[in-house]
């Protein structure tokens, strides 16, 4: 399963590594060139000569995780979060550190030696450590190197109506995207940059576009849903199960007005269930797309997820199948309008 | 058998307060030392291993408690989401963002949510998100649905795998106090290589979680000469206090204070120096809070002693322990009970 195998690989900002591996070798056999770049972006090019638009979709490789910044010297880690992460969801989880993937655990004060207004104060990250049940400094040194990052053990599980729980699916659910539109025929160059560093400010989307020079982009994501219990409908955002979201506006970009329109448009002629992303706050690769050279032509799609940016998040498999479909269609009408030429 | 493993088997499965009857079978399974197995009316699990004594012979009874703390649906709201209340302690920090079991018509994975960050005030970030705030998502999109499978009232665990750490430590759920119970079959498998006068009564109590309830029923039941109740202790970990925590490593923690019998605490402090099994003294000046507390004034009275597994994050779905720490503790007891006698019994009266 492919979301399963993209979602339990780690990576961090800057160390996309294992998550690039597993993403080459599945595009391997339906692309003609794949290249990487000084930062680490895989370029994934089909149809290099071909005459038409070049397209350009975009999904990031990094997820958020946890830097070891030191060691102390009962042989606990301290860590930083790379990219947002709230300190009250990391009470109590497990986490595998490391390029040796060392299983550890993220602890707290037992309730029984707590006094009661402790448990109204959130643990901020300073008071947080991870224990990996080394016996001292030395053993944890030999273990864990400083600057190596954790991420959580979360594995990828149906559940409900149609649902997916895993970690990452911010941005793993783009990767499985792009990778199953690769796959596709298509007259047109269609080109895959498969970003890094997205969550530390959107880093790799800049210079890969700045190479692949597009005619027009399509960012996947996967995006906040804030439909649960205790939140307003006005401010859900998105609504998981209500069909991908189409961005037309967020903190850093404003979608090209005839694109999102095209999309639209093309939602409807398919019949695919499809939402406004009703929030302006966040930020997507398309914020530095748009800005490569003399600008591009971007839209964002992207499947509604809960619990982002935390040990686990939750998706709709409809969602994720409707935007698939949304994006497939959109390139074949693409492809006709070309031919029509 | 590789106890280890079944104290793995145990910790993963489910056995909330008054729930614990799955356990049942996972432990008459897993203990061939016992002559014989019974449950009583409870659901406490009484395995009785007997000794070579010629009658009547002292009976010596071990506690550790099988069951854990955890959830309850309280409310199936509109949206299909589920609202809960606790069953044993928890502290609220510890639930966000966990995987669960809603244990309904069948087994449901869930993930107990909040409002996300984003939308919330300045400022709540620093304050924990309150219990009633929390909610479990088994991925309903309306309550009829969820009520297909989910009913008020239904069970709900902690979804978590052992961790192997490094070394013998491991991470998982409801060490405390399946630990116990690890401890006392590891004790049952040491004395099934050794002479023993007295007859052993191994229980997996229950209700241990909510008021110590299964102790005792059990210990009216068995009327022991002497209760150990072995029940997991503060492990050391960053921010607690010294002399509130035992170290892992370093063996249990052999309890001395109101709920200790003050010739059982010494005759098992000689054992361990004898046997050179280590262990850290554990003053204990609040006698409540584990079955060694229900066992003492049980029928006429019966002289307790508490072992103690040091445990870290106790009451977390990743608490933490060294296996050898369990070990050493079945080692201690069977060492202990080895030189139970009748004569040793009778002076525990005389004060």
């Amino acid at each position: 399963m492919l979301l399963a195998r993209l979602t339990e690989a780690n990576g961090a900002p800057g160390q996309e590594g294992e998550v690039r591996d597993l993403i080459r070798a599945e595009i391997e056999p339906h692309v003609h060139e794949i290249k990487t770049d000084a930062l680490g972006n895989l370029i994934a090019i089909k149809n290099p000569d071909a005459q038409g638009p070049k397209v350009m979709l975009a999904a990031h490789m990094d997820e958020v995780a946890l830097m070891i910044v030191g060691i102390e010297g009962n042989g606990f880690l301290k860590f930083r979060p790379i990219g947002g992460v709230d300190p009250r969801v990391l009470v109590a989880k497990s986490v595998l550190v490391g390029s040796k993937k060392i299983p550890g655990v993220i602890g707290s004060k037992p309730i029984h030696l707590q006094k009661p207004p402790e448990r109204e104060r959130a643990f901020t990250m300073q008071e947080l450590l991870i224990d990996i049940g080394a016996k001292n400094k030395e053993e944890a040194e030999r273990l864990v190197k400083l600057g190596e990052c954790a991420y959580f053990t979360t594995k990828y599980e149906e559940l409900g109506n149609s649902k997916v729980k895993a970690k990452a699916l911010d941005d793993r659910v783009g990767c499985a995207l792009a990778i199953r539109l690769l796959q596709e025929e298509v007259s047109f160059p269609l080109i895959v940059a498969f970003t890094v560093q997205e969550e530390v400010g959107l880093r790799g989307a800049g210079v890969a576009t700045y190479q692949i020079r597009p005619d027009l982009a399509l960012v996947l994501e996967g995006t906040t849903a804030s439909d649960v219990p205790g939140t307003d409908e006005h401010k859900h955002a998105t609504t998981v199960g209500e069909g991908p979201c189409i961005t037309v506006i967020d903190r850093v970009s404003i979608p090209h007005p005839p694109l999102v329109q095209e999309l639209f448009a093309v939602a409807s002629e398919e019949g695919i269930k499809v939402q406004v992303r009703r929030n302006t706050a966040g930020g997507t690769d398309a914020g530095q797309i748009q800005l490569s050279e003399e600008g591009v032509k971007v839209a964002t799609i992207a499947v509604p997820c809960r619990y982002i940016h935390s040990p686990v998040s939750v998706m709709s498999k409809n969602d994720y199948e409707g935007a698939y479909k949304l994006v497939k269609s959109y390139l074949k009408r693409l492809q006709e309008r070309e031919a029509s030429k | 058998m590789e106890i280890k493993q079944v104290f793995r088997t145990l910790s993963e499965a489910s056995g909330v307060s008054g729930y614990e009857q799955s356990l049942t079978s996972l432990l008459q399974e897993s203990c061939p030392w016992a002559e014989e197995i019974r449950t009583d009316k409870l659901g406490n699990v009484i395995m009785l291993k007997k000794g070579n004594g010629i009658g009547p012979r002292p009976k010596v009874m071990l506690a550790g408690h099988m069951d854990e703390i955890g959830l309850i649906i309280t409310k199936i709201e509109k949206d299909g989401f589920l609202r809960f209340g606790t069953i044993g302690g928890f502290d609220q920090r510890v639930l966000l963002a966990q995987e669960v079991v809603v244990h309904g018509r069948k087994s449901l994975t869930g993930i107990i949510g909040a409002k996300p960050p984003h939308i919330q005030a300045p400022g709540e970030q620093s304050k924990a998100v309150s219990m009633e705030d929390l909610f479990i998502d088994v991925g309903f999109d309306h309550q009829e649905q969820a009520e297909e499978q989910v009913r008020i009232g239904d069970i709900v665990t902690m979804k978590r795998d052992v961790l192997d750490l490094q070394g013998s430590f491991m991470a998982g759920k409801s060490f405390d106090d399946r630990a116990g119970v690890a401890a006392i079959l590891e004790c049952f498998k040491v004395l099934s290589q050794m002479s023993h006068e007295a007859d052993v009564y191994g229980v997996a109590t229950v209700q241990e979680e909510v008021g110590l309830r299964g102790a005792i029923t059990s210990t009216y039941g068995i009327v022991p000469d002497i209760g150990i109740a072995i029940d997991v202790g503060f492990g050391d970990s960053p921010g607690l206090p010294e002399s509130d925590t035992i170290k892992l490593s370093q063996g249990p923690g052999v309890a001395i204070g109101p709920h200790v019998h003050p010739e059982v605490h010494a005759r098992m402090v000689e054992t361990a120096k004898e046997w050179n099994i280590s262990f850290s003294s554990d003053p204990s000046p609040h006698p409540g809070g584990t079955d060694a507390y229900a066992i003492q004034v049980a029928r006429a009275g019966v002289a307790t002693i508490l072992l103690s597994i040091p445990l870290r994050y106790m009451h977390t779905p990743i608490e933490t322990l060294d296996y050898e720490d369990v070990k050493r503790t079945g080692r201690l007891m069977a060492m202990f009970i080895a030189g139970v006698d009748n004569e040793f019994v009778e002076g525990l009266t005389c004060f």
